[in-house]
């Protein structure tokens, strides 16, 4: 089926089958690679994408409900050359291990900041429930602390 | 002879039929929460039989998990706490960056194991279920303040009609590829009965 949206800010008209994973998608159709596989079940979050602003597992979100929709991955959380305040800050606190689930902890982090401009330890524990199997997650809740005073102090 | 048997019969007949007239009449009564409970003694027939399909329903944890007693909703067959600590949130929908649309979308996800349906949310607290018997969740569907206003008409189409509900005969599979348990009445039975017991005037026996 054919499916038209809107990623990174470029519009995008495809043919493809309308269940197939928008991961695949966005992975092996538009050559985008920051999106990660982890799970396939949407536990891990390492898929972790924008659909209309809100934080998805696009792992488990089928490609026919993108249809009209704004995508945004990890690469296009930047403006331009100017890096979004969690990518500022996740290089600030030298958060990454291997790194492979960062992009969905980035992403998961920028929809709460959205929402939630200066959350506390247990909104990020609440609402950040992806998975880092090297453990990082008390760099990354440094790095999302450290990202909410960048992003409200306009840094 | 004939004279004096057709009489005893025709006793018996009336007699017959002033105790199942007794044992079918109904009184309605209003509680202290506005509930008009239709209070049987005994029951029109079939709204007992009714009564008891609907509400093997409406116990059956495809139901329940979502109609939880507190913040957290429940998953799977044993109705285990949501895994990843997922919570209520303001509008029954989530928390502002784990949304239940992060994870569910309006069907059934058969490569994640992550099921979905239109309106996929927790039922509101006044609506919960969990440890409730089947008295008391039926008096709760007939509450005006707990069920969101409906009508029994109203009720009737919502048990019997959203999708949201419905899913529970299409319950997919689980992440491990394994068919969810269905509610143990299917859904043509289940519909009729809802109908039934709400045509006989929604009769709640007493346990």
């Amino acid at each position: 089926m054919k499916i038209s949206f809107n990623i990174n800010g470029t519009p995008q008209s495809l043919e493809v089958e309308g269940n197939t994973p928008l991961l695949w998608v966005i992975r092996d159709v538009l050559n985008l690679k920051g999106t990660k596989f982890g799970c396939g079940k949407a536990a891990c979050g390492a898929c972790t994408i924008h659909v209309d602003g809100e934080a998805v597992r696009s792992c488990s979100f089928a490609a026919k409900f993108a249809e009209g929709k704004n995508i945004t991955t990890i690469e296009g959380l930047s403006s331009g050359d100017d890096l979004h305040p969690v990518q500022q800050a996740w290089i600030e606190e030298v958060v990454p291990q291997c790194g492979y689930c960062q992009p969905g902890f980035m992403m998961a982090t920028a929809a709460l900041l959205e929402k939630v401009p200066d959350p506390s330890d247990k909104d990020i524990d609440d609402n950040i429930v992806n998975i880092c199997r090297c453990a990082t997650h008390y760099r990354i809740r440094k790095a999302i602390h450290r990202a909410a005073e960048i992003q409200t102090n306009n840094i | 002879m004939l004279k004096t048997n057709l009489f005893h019969f025709a006793i018996l007949l009336l007699i017959g039929g002033l105790a199942l007239s007794f044992a079918y009449t109904a009184s309605s009564d209003t509680d202290a929460d506005g509930v008009t409970e239709v209070v049987t003694n005994g029951s029109p027939p079939g709204a007992t039989e009714a009564f008891d399909k609907m509400m093997a329903v409406l116990t059956h944890k495809r139901c329940v998990n979502c109609h939880p007693s507190g913040d957290r909703p429940r998953q799977g067959e044993d109705s285990h706490y949501h895994n990843f600590g997922v919570r209520r949130g303001a509008d029954n929908h989530g928390l502002p960056a784990l949304q239940c649309e992060t994870c569910h979308q309006q069907e059934n996800n058969n490569f994640s194991g992550v099921p979905g349906a239109p309106e996929w949310s927790l039922a509101p607290l006044r609506m919960q279920w969990e440890g409730l018997s089947r008295v008391e969740i039926a008096r709760s569907i007939l509450d005006p303040a707990k069920n969101n206003g409906r009508s029994l008409e109203e009720t009737v189409q919502h048990l019997t009609e959203h999708e949201l509900v419905l899913w529970a005969w299409e319950p997919g599979v689980d992440a491990n590829g394994t068919p969810r348990e269905k509610p143990p009445v299917p859904k043509d039975e289940y519909i009729q009965a809802v109908k039934e017991w709400a045509a006989a005037g929604a009769p709640i026996p007493e346990k």
